[in-house]
Formats: C-alpha cells, sequence, structure tokens
C-alpha cells in the first residue's frame, strides 16, 4: 500500500519548524508505524537526505520512548497503545497521514519529532518515591496490603511516563501523570508516611514547571496508551485537599 | 594465569559472604564524599547501583544513552523476579535456589557468586516492596508466587506480566530520591564511548551528549559499568533496538577480559518474525508456558486452521520427550525443540517458522477470567501485535535472541581486571553460566546493585581516600577523547552506499544463521569468514548522513555497529573453542544419540576469559577453572 505522510520536520530547538510531504509506497499492512518510518529513513538516507529522528526503544509499549501526534491524536486512532504498537493495519492505502512531535510548552522540541520530557523527571524528583535507604526494609510479608488496594496501586503504576495525557490535553496539564504516581504510593501502607509532603512538592513542581491547570476535559484518559483512569486525579486533588488543609 | 584470581573468600559457600562482609575494608562518611563513582547505565543493576551508593554518600554520576533512565531495558522483563521467601512453604531454601542456578547454567557459573546472589535475593523483594512495587498479593494481604523457569518450587514474585516495569520504576524511584538529595547527579541522552585508564586504573569516561554531538570527559575515583547485554548483535532480538554492547567493549578494548562471549540465550517464546521491515521481537513471558500447551501438527504442512486439528493429530512434543517438566522445561531446551520441529517441516505459520502455545485447555479448565487475571496484558499484546486473538485461537511462538550470559570477567568484588572498573547486572557473565534461569535476572541485577557493589566497592574505596579529585584535562583523557572523534570522523566520512541498519540486519542473520541456537564447527568458520567480509564492506561502503555535532541517530547506529562487528568475530572465536554443548550454547558434533546436549566436563569446565591483545592479533585465552565444591557435577536432565 501506499501513503502520504505529512511530517514535521525541525532541524533543532532553536529552527522553525514545518511539515513536509512524503509519498512513500513500499509500506505493508504487517509493518508497525515505527518500522514504516523506519524503512522511509532508510530510503531518505540513501538519498542523502536526512532520515527523521524520533524516539523510540523497547518497541513493545513499555519503555515510553516513543509517541507521536499522529493524524491529530497522540499515537494515532487506536486505543491502549503506544505508538511503536501502532500497526499499518491502521491505515488504509492512499490515506494521507499527518506526524507531529508532542505539543506542550514543558516539552520543547529538539530535533523533528524528538521532544524533550525531561520536566517529567523532575516532577518525579520532587516526591515520586519512599524515602527507603537500602537494607532498612522489613520483610516483605510484614506490610500487609489489601490485594483490593494493591490491585489499584499496580493500575496507577503501570504509567510509562511517555507525555501522551499532556499533548492530548487543550491545557497541556500534566495532572494524569502526577495523579497516577501520587495514586500508586498513597494506595499503599508503605507509601503514607510521606503522602502529604509528596503530594504537595509534586504540585508545586508541576506547575513551577509550566504544566496547565485541569479542566476535566478526559483529552488524557482517553490517551493514555495504558488506559489509566480519571479517578487517580480525584484522588490527587482528595490528597492534595487533605495535604493543604487538614 | 594470575590475571584470573577470581579472589573468592575462603571458609565454607553459605559463610563466604557474611565472612566477607565482616572483613571488608570501610570508608568513613566524611571520606565518601570526597569520592566520585561512574555509573554508566540505569536499568535494575545500574539505577539501584546508583541509588545504594547515593545513600552511602558516596558522589556519584550516572549515565543513560535514553532520554530519562526509567527507560532502560529492564523496564520490559515481564515474568518475575525470584526470591528465596518460601512464603509458600513448598521447601525452597537460599541453597535449593543456588543449586537451581548452577544446575540451569550447566555447570559453567562461579559457586561462590551464585550463592551470594542466592542469598540477597530476600532482601531484594524486602527493599522493592518498601519501595512500593506492587507485587501481586493474595486475599490475606501477603505476597504471593508463581512456579516459573522449570523449577519445582513456586518462588516468583511478579506483577502481572510487568514485574520487571515494576521494579525498573521501583530503583528508578530509589534513584530519583537520590538526585532529589544532591548525592547522584544525572547525565542522560549520553552515550559512554570510551572508558579512561590513568596508571592503569579506570578513572573516568568519555561520552557523546546525544542532542549536541559534544564530546564530553568525565572522571571518578571508580567506573561501574551496568550497561546491559548484547543480544540485539542477532539484529532482531527481545531487545530494545538501541541496546548494545558498546561500553562492554570498549572496556574490553582497554584491557578489561571478555568471558564468555558466545553465551547467548535464545529465547523460545517470542512472536515470530511477521515481515522483512520487522525491527524487533516481542516476547511473550515463559511464564505462559504454565499453562500454555506447545504442540505442532502431527503432520507435515497440515495447513488447517488450528481450531480445527483434533487432538490425536497434534504432537505436544515438550510432553512427549520431556514428561517430567514437560511444557516448563529450561528456555535452551525449550527452544532447541521447537527448531527441531520446524526444521523438520513441522512448523506452522506463514513462514513455516513458528509453533502452537494453545491456552484451550486452561482456559475451559480454569475459566477465561482466572486466565485473564494472570495473564491479560500479556494476550492483550499479542493481539495488539498479530491481530489474533489468543482466547480463540492458538498464540504462535518462536525462539528469538534474548539475553547475554557472557559478559566483562569480574571476580568475587564484581570488580573486572582493570583496578577501579567494575560490571555488574547483564553486563558482566558470573552468575548465569551457559543459561540464565528465569526470573533470575532481575534478581541478579537487583542484588548487585543494592546489596552486592556497595559493600564490595567500599573494599577498593577505602585505599582511594587520598587520592584527589581526578582532574579531566590529564594527557589520558586528552588521548581517549581524540581517539574517539578520530574513529567517528571515520565513521562518517565513508560516505558510501549502505546505512548502518543494512549492515546491522546482514550481521544478524550470519550470527543467527551459524552462531545462534546451535552451532557446529564448519559454520562457524564460514561466519567468522561472512563477518568479516561484512566487516571490509562496513568500513568501505557506510553511508553516515548529516553532521557530528548534532542529534544525529545515524552515527549512533553506525558506532554501536562497527562494534558489533569485532564482538560478533570473538563470539565466534569463543564457540568455536568450545568444542562441547552447555547450557544455550548447543554444539552440534557434542550431542548424546538421543539428540540431547553433550558436556566435556573434563575438557571445558572452565571460564573462558578473552584478552584483546591489539587489532589483527587474536585474542589470548585465560581458563578460570571451575571448582564445585558443594555441589556434584550432574548431567542436566529433564526427562
Amino acid at each position: 500500500m501506499k501513503v502520504r505522510l505529512k511530517i514535521w520536520r525541525q532541524e533543532n530547538a532553536k529552527a522553525k519548524g514545518a511539515f513536509v510531504t512524503y509519498d512513500f509506497e513500499e509500506v505493508s499492512p504487517e509493518m508497525s508505524f515505527l518500522e514504516m518510518l523506519d524503512a522511509l529513513n532508510q530510503k531518505l538516507i540513501k538519498k542523502s537526505d536526512s532520515p527523521i529522528a524520533f524516539d523510540s526503544d523497547c518497541r513493545e509499549g513499555i519503555c515510553g520512548s516513543c509517541g507521536l501526534y499522529i493524524n491529530g491524536r497522540p499515537n494515532g486512532p487506536e486505543k491502549g497503545i503506544s505508538t511503536c504498537q501502532l500497526s499499518m493495519r491502521a491505515f488504509k492505502d492512499g490515506d494521507t497521514i499527518y506526524v507531529e512531535p508532542w505539543r506542550a510548552k514543558p516539552f520543547p522540541v529538539i530535533k523533528d519529532l524528538i521532544v524533550d520530557r525531561s520536566a517529567f523527571d523532575k516532577i518525579l524528583h520532587a516526591g515520586g518515591f519512599i524515602s527507603v535507604n537500602t537494607g532498612s526494609a522489613p520483610d516483605g510479608n510484614s506490610i500487609l496490603v489489601p490485594k483490593e488496594y494493591s490491585d489499584l496501586a499496580f493500575d496507577s503504576s503501570v504509567c510509562i511516563g511517555c507525555g501522551a495525557c499532556v499533548a492530548a490535553c487543550k491545557n497541556a496539564s500534566a495532572m494524569l501523570f502526577v495523579a497516577a504516581k501520587v495514586s500508586h504510593l498513597a494506595l499503599l501502607p508503605q507509601g503514607r508516611p510521606e503522602a502529604r509532603e509528596r503530594v504537595k512538592n509534586m504540585v508545586m513542581e508541576m506547575d513551577r514547571l509550566g504544566f496547565g491547570n485541569c479542566t476535566n476535559t478526559g483529552a488524557c484518559e482517553a490517551e493514555c496508551p495504558k488506559e489509566i483512569n480519571l479517578t487517580n486525579i480525584a484522588r490527587l486533588n482528595r490528597e492534595y485537599f487533605t495535604a493543604k488543609v487538614l | 594465569m594470575a590475571i584470573l584470581d577470581a579472589k573468592i573468600p575462603e571458609g565454607s559457600l553459605a559463610e563466604k559472604w557474611t565472612q566477607y562482609k565482616n572483613s571488608v575494608k570501610l570508608v568513613n562518611p566524611a571520606n565518601k564524599k570526597k569520592l566520585d563513582i561512574i555509573v554508566v547505565g540505569t536499568g535494575a543493576a545500574g539505577s539501584s547501583a546508583a541509588s545504594a551508593l547515593g545513600e552511602l554518600g558516596y558522589n556519584v554520576k550516572v549515565f543513560c544513552y535514553q532520554d530519562s533512565p526509567r527507560r532502560a531495558h529492564a523496564i520490559a522483563s515481564q515474568g518475575g523476579i525470584n526470591a528465596t521467601k518460601n512464603y509458600q512453604n513448598d521447601g525452597d531454601s537460599v541453597y535449593r535456589l543456588f543449586y537451581d542456578m548452577i544446575k540451569g547454567g550447566d555447570f559453567r557459573a562461579r559457586e561462590a557468586n551464585v550463592y551470594r546472589a542466592a542469598e540477597v535475593s530476600s532482601q531484594v523483594i524486602d527493599h522493592y516492596t518498601a519501595l512500593g512495587v506492587p507485587f501481586a498479593r493474595d486475599y490475606g494481604g501477603s505476597l504471593t508466587n508463581r512456579s516459573f523457569g522449570g523449577v519445582q518450587v513456586s518462588r516468583t514474585f511478579y506483577a502481572k506480566g510487568q514485574t520487571g516495569q515494576q521494579c525498573m520504576l521501583g530503583s528508578y524511584s530509589s534513584l530519583n530520591r537520590q538526585i532529589s538529595e544532591g548525592t547522584v547527579t544525572m547525565f542522560s541522552r549520553r552515550e559512554m564511548l570510551d572508558l579512561v585508564l590513568v596508571d592503569g586504573k579506570a578513572r573516568g569516561i568519555i561520552t557523546r551528549n546525544l542532542i549536541t554531538g559534544e564530546l564530553e570527559r568525565h572522571s571518578a575515583h571508580a567506573v561501574v559499568l551496568a550497561s546491559g547485554g548484547y543480544g540485539t548483535i542477532y539484529y532482531l532480538s527481545t531487545l530494545a533496538i538501541q541496546s548494545n554492547g558498546t561500553a562492554a567493549w570498549k572496556a574490553h578494548l582497554k584491557g578489561a577480559l571478555f568471558a564468555n562471549p558466545s553465551f547467548a540465550q535464545i529465547h523460545p517464546t517470542s512472536i515470530p518474525q511477521l515481515n522483512e521491515y520487522q525491527s524487533k521481537l516481542t516476547l511473550m513471558s515463559e511464564s505462559l508456558r504454565n499453562d500454555g500447551r506447545i504442540w505442532v501438527p502431527k503432520e507435515k504442512n497440515d495447513k488447517r486452521h488450528p481450531n480445527d486439528i483434533p487432538e490425536e493429530d497434534r504432537d505436544y512434543y515438550l510432553e512427549r520427550r520431556y514428561p517430567a517438566y514437560g511444557n516448563l522445561v529450561p528456555r535452551d531446551v525449550g527452544s532447541r525443540a521447537a527448531k527441531e520441529r520446524c526444521d523438520a517441516g513441522y512448523g506452522v505459520g506463514p513462514t513455516g517458522l513458528a509453533v502452537y502455545m494453545d491456552f484451550r485447555d486452561a482456559i475451559k479448565k480454569q475459566g477465561d477470567k482466572t486466565i485473564e487475571a494472570n495473564y491479560g496484558n500479556l494476550f492483550q499484546l499479542y493481539d495488539t501485535i498479530t491481530g489474533i486473538n489468543p482466547y480463540k485461537e492458538p498464540m504462535q511462538i518462536y525462539p528469538s535472541a534474548h539475553y547475554t550470559m557472557g559478559g566483562l570477567w569480574v571476580d568475587y568484588n564484581l570488580m573486572t581486571n582493570i583496578p577501579g572498573l567494575y560490571a555488574i547486572g547483564e553486563a558482566n557473565f558470573a552468575d548465569h553460566g551457559a543459561n540464565r534461569l528465569g526470573a533470575a535476572s532481575l534478581m541478579q541485577c537487583s542484588g548487585d546493585g543494592y546489596f552486592i557493589l556497595p559493600f564490595t566497592i567500599s573494599d577498593y574505596m577505602a585505599d582511594q581516600i587520598k587520592t584527589p579529585r581526578i582532574p579531566v584535562n590529564l594527557k589520558e583523557f586528552d588521548e581517549a577523547e581524540e581517539n574517539v572523534r578520530k574513529r567517528l570522523e571515520k565513521l562518517i566520512s565513508i560516505n558510501g552506499t549502505q546505512t548502518p541498519t543494512f549492515f546491522h540486519k546482514k550481521l544478524g542473520k550470519i550470527m543467527w544463521d551459524y552462531c545462534g541456537m546451535v552451532r557446529n564447527e564448519e559454520g562457524l568458520k564460514k561466519a567468522a569468514e561472512l563477518v568479516k567480509e561484512l566487516k571490509h564492506e562496513f568500513w568501505t561502503d557506510l553511508k553516515v548522513p548529516d553532521n557530528l555535532n548534532e542529534l544525529n541517530q545515524e552515527i549512533e547506529k553506525a558506532g554501536r555497529v562497527s562494534d558489533f562487528f569485532d564482538l560478533a568475530g570473538l563470539l565466534i572465536t569463543d564457540a568455536l573453542n568450545r568444542k562441547e554443548s552447555c547450557g544455550a550454547h548447543f554444539r552440534e558434533e557434542s550431542q548424546t544419540p538421543d539428540g540431547e546436549a553433550q558436556r566435556n566436563d573434563d575438557e571445558y569446565l572452565y571460564v573462558a576469559a578473552w584478552e584483546f591483545k591489539g587489532e589483527k592479533i587474536p585474542h589470548q585465552l585465560h581458563k578460570e577453572k571451575l571448582k564445585f565444591e558443594e555441589v556434584e557435577v550432574q548431567v542436566r536432565s529433564y526427562k
């Protein structure tokens, strides 16, 4: 099959970017979307053009490196997957496909489709951990955790830090990302001692880094490749309120 | 052979580590602040080492090529992490895990290191639990386990099929805490391109800033490599596509011995290759083998839909050949058995290079819900990639390159033969012998990082307290940086016609065909010639676009592939040298009459550690004889 690609090209952080059109005919439906870009890049290099820069690593939807805005949606048309899990089966012969980097002020473009997501790391530096030194942990079974809470914590902890939630949000809010980490740790007894400080510090850092506010549109939940739900944001708000007021 | 002193402490196996810890030299807290340590890599090994060393008060600098340390490939480990808790009361103990690892590794691992890995495994689980890793629990709230990787006890802790992700995020969180405390400085999007030795000691690294292309110098009193394995030498593997052997190889070129390079594990259950552009093979956790039954049709070229093939026309070949272990045989046995059936013409799928893994019976017995609770995300993953629903029809699976047991030679301290250079996690060779036991990788990486290295490095650091910070303007740094620059310039100036990926694919194919699951002398010699020819072609016809002083993903690939050519040569040399079948290394010349692997303990009961002597000079082999004091060396049988 063949597709017309309109891909965002931008030489570096300071350069002005633009869409460049590529007609690509050697596409097969078994390819993943990124393998299609790999194949296009091979062609570009051979023609002495600059290949398209994009991040990816594990190629199985777990490392969170990849993440492209495809036809106006993070990770393209299918739900619950990262970009590397998107197959060309999702497109038809003759389709035009727009490919852009994540767009958000706290995620500046580095080159082409690569953005700087270090703001996420910074939010976690502010409190995304339990302060326990190596060697001082009690026996694993001395902390009993109701299965229900443990499972809920797991559901929140599967966030891959890809940034699709921010990219999907018209306010570039990082609430779902922060909520997932706050929820994961707040739901576990091990995380309770620092829960108040943690939520205050992480929210403060999120605001300082320029992420927008949450207006409950739910775009983040709709586009999260791990389908982390809005309940997490409700929990984050409750944790934050309790920490600030009580 | 004085060069290979493994420095194993005296005493009985069970007492060695305790005695070592009691006698190791310590560094007082005030002095630790004055000592710098570089850690390369941020997976389960690197992140845990960096955070533990940071907690102790050392000044730690950590490097990764990804944009965030959280993305290291430990994140993709699926099935679990072993520990000797014996929470299931099924007779597990440190000794039994140790024994399973020694046996699983086909008696080619070092007893003392393996015993210690098993010994600290419980602490790893305690620590991860305290860090908030949501391991699976039962309804009473306590941690639960499953059996994994062909062992007869349930000692594997897990978090659905995402155990690696959860452990990785646990060690990443402890790393983040140290970053926020200022003990650890993080350098992401950096690739180590050389090791710097000063007076024969590891004193620093040269890195390339992957955004600006700038070469940077970093110095320290010790360097820890936690740079992972080199399974991507086969191009298609279960690894992340950027995983590479460069950091370890650069250390090797500076004198670090490379041990057992040909010991590469081929994982039995990954999704088969679907097209020629495929960039990686996705693993289906072998935990699936607890409930999935593996079969092929009894007739060759049976083109019926698998659901239409009745029971009597199915060959459950693992259950047939290995009645005691059935579908749970170790990875190497399972992989070879699949290859044997496919080579004999019984394979399924469009390429004939696949076998079925069927959940029909398990679903009938346990119900959809139970299967979903245990494997939901894996089934979904399979469906996403192949478009086939494994609740309705069997999965197709085939072996793929996965884990490299070989790596930098280290002694009991996890130090290489270069003073001050350590290798931990998959980057070293120490704990898995010729074949790694399932769920023993996260265990070893985290154990090395959190609970072993922090002690053993102290022994070396105690002698460094009088050494002031190492300046980066020494001539050794000048030379190393100049060499890196020259190599990069050479790569980009070839200006030929073929891309780095083109060569990587071709190299991978040679290695897979002749140095993969099954090897023989003729094939290996042919592979050596083919690699040599292809390497020549690489250095004369490579094309790398754009410039060095910018983000340039092709020069990154070119550098890694160039090192893979040299590593491939050594891998073949090592495979040729070992004229026995052991673990994952199956030499056709060395098999029993019924086609099982035949070890040769009289001649090959050693670790093959190779020394680089210079370009175009053959590597020198050093043998570390393996002494088994506690266990009796036996023939592995799973029948």
